[in-house]
């Protein structure tokens, strides 16, 4: 299979603070990873350097054959071909759910409002809230709001799907029906790159697990390996720690 | 000392005489402050210190001397330079009206790019992140996110501008403009009762400000229409 996204010996800064440490990834089409680890371990660095919300300090990031640099034009052609879920949503307020879905598909593809808004309506009936397109972000649950972020990023029709810590901001009651969407998008075949602390999600749909700590990559495993005898003695102390309860 | 109510009464309709031009002040000079501000505010947030310099200069300047004296500046200040009544401008600067929308416009551009810059570092980066993810270009962030996002959080502050600027078109009854204070002002000289001829003017101004104050509402009403919930 292709390789659609290669990190190579990257290495990030935050002024003298190393966030990111020699990393090596790659990841296959159709792949889907989950990465985890401690909170400060660089995981959500990592992945916001592979749409360059975060620019990298030394190595290479190789997304679908475009390397990235300070090229502008680059960037923006990777960007349209990945697509991001974040934490907190980040939803356009001051715009319906359809406004939000239509955004981008109008602007960077040039789409027909038409056309776009039928784009639009297929991926909220696939997230499962077509009903709610007029309504604004703040007029929705978490768990939908989340739900129209992954429909806004399908949108685009992205190689690749990267998940900023999904569920972390949601109520309890909320995570699985989010869940349950990325599960349905990972059995149709889409690359997916997730930063998250569900255990469950990974061990179901992971084909691989990267564990990281203190900007490094620890281990890669699969998820039998990784859950049933990880390899790394920080590892097992993570996990150790996450599945006490 | 007598008080006389029906002078109230009867100043009041002669005070309003000088109504037309005291909101013709406050909109041209609004409009233009408004455009000049855009232009300070795209170069204060630019990453070209030779841009921002300027900006912060030019913030400080107006904003740090009194509106009264730039006004004195542009109007008593520049004429005594004999390349500035050779040049082309002259034909606006010799006229006291243009000198207070210059004046005005120039003193309020300060104010509103800071008001507005308010604005945009209050729009939260997710948002803008969110932008970039999709595959928005610079501009197109900054005309669909931050842009709209920003006005709609300076919208209070700027209310509060409008209403500032609305009194400030009293100072250019200093530079002999009949506009209501100009006006009222004319009449005390006639009338010796500047209590009540000045209480006249005060009613006026209430009420333009109240018009400002509830318009202002209205349109933040309607632009935050998405904060509702159902």
């Amino acid at each position: 299979m292709a390789d659609i996204i290669v990190l190579e010996k990257m290495n990030k800064f935050y002024g003298t603070y190393h966030a990111l440490k020699d990393v090596n990834l790659t990841i296959a089409k159709g792949e889907k990873v989950v990465v985890c680890g401690p909170s400060g371990s660089g995981k959500s660095t990592m992945i916001r350097c592979i749409n360059r919300l975060e620019e990298h300090d030394g190595g290479r990031i190789v997304v679908g054959g475009e390397e990235l640099t300070d090229d502008e034009k680059k960037i923006d052609l990777v960007r349209r071909e990945v697509g991001m879920v974040f934490q907190s949503f980040n939803l356009f307020p001051h715009m319906t759910v359809l406004e939000n879905l239509t955004l981008a598909p109008r602007l960077v593809r040039k789409m027909a409002t038409v056309e776009a808004e039928a784009i639009a309506m297929k991926y909220l009936t696939r997230v499962r809230i077509p009903d709610q397109a007029h309504k604004y972000p703040s007029q929705l649950s978490g768990g939908q709001q989340q739900r129209v972020a992954i429909a806004r990023a399908l949108c685009m029709n992205p190689e690749v799907m990267l998940f900023d810590e999904p569920t972390s901001a949601l109520d309890p009651e909320m995570i699985s029906e989010v869940l349950d969407v990325m599960t349905d998008l990972a059995r149709e075949g889409m690359t997916m790159v997730c930063v998250t602390h569900e255990m469950g999600f990974a061990r179901s749909v992971a084909d691989r697990i990267v564990f990281m700590d203190q900007g490094e990559i620890v281990e890669v495993s699969t998820p039998a390996e990784f859950f049933a005898a990880p390899k790394s003695e920080r590892a097992r102390t993570f996990l150790g720690q996450i599945l006490a309860h | 000392m007598s008080f006389d109510l029906s002078l109230i009464a009867t100043s009041l309709p002669k005070i309003l005489q000088g109504l037309g031009l005291t909101l013709n002040l406050l909109a041209v000079s609004t409009l233009f402050g408004l455009i000049l501000a855009v232009g300070i505010l795209l170069m204060r947030l630019s990453r070209r210190s030779w841009l921002v310099w300027p900006a912060k200069a030019y913030i400080y300047f107006f904003r740090g001397t009194p509106l009264l004296v730039q006004l004195f500046v542009i109007y008593h200040g520049l004429p005594q330079f004999g390349f500035i009544r050779q040049s082309v401008l002259w034909p606006l600067l010799r006229e006291p009206y243009w000198c207070s929308v210059i004046a005005l416009s120039l003193n309020t551009a300060a104010y509103v790019s800071e008001i507005l810059r308010g604005g945009v570092l209050g729009v939260d980066k997710g948002f803008v992140e969110a932008g970039k993810a999709l595959g928005l270009s610079k501009f197109q962030r900054t005309t669909r996110i931050t842009a709209p996002l920003a006005v709609r959080l300076a919208l209070p502050a700027y209310s509060n501008e409008i209403v500032s600027m609305l009194k400030s078109t009293a100072l250019a009854s200093t530079v002999t403009l009949m506009e209501m204070t100009g006006v009222a002002r004319t009449i005390v000289a006639d009338t010796f009762a500047p209590y009540e001829i000045f209480i006249a003017a005060t009613i006026i101004y209430l009420v333009l400000v109240w018009i400002i104050q509830t318009g202002f509402t209205l349109i933040e009403t309607y632009a935050n229409r998405h904060v509702r919930k159902t």
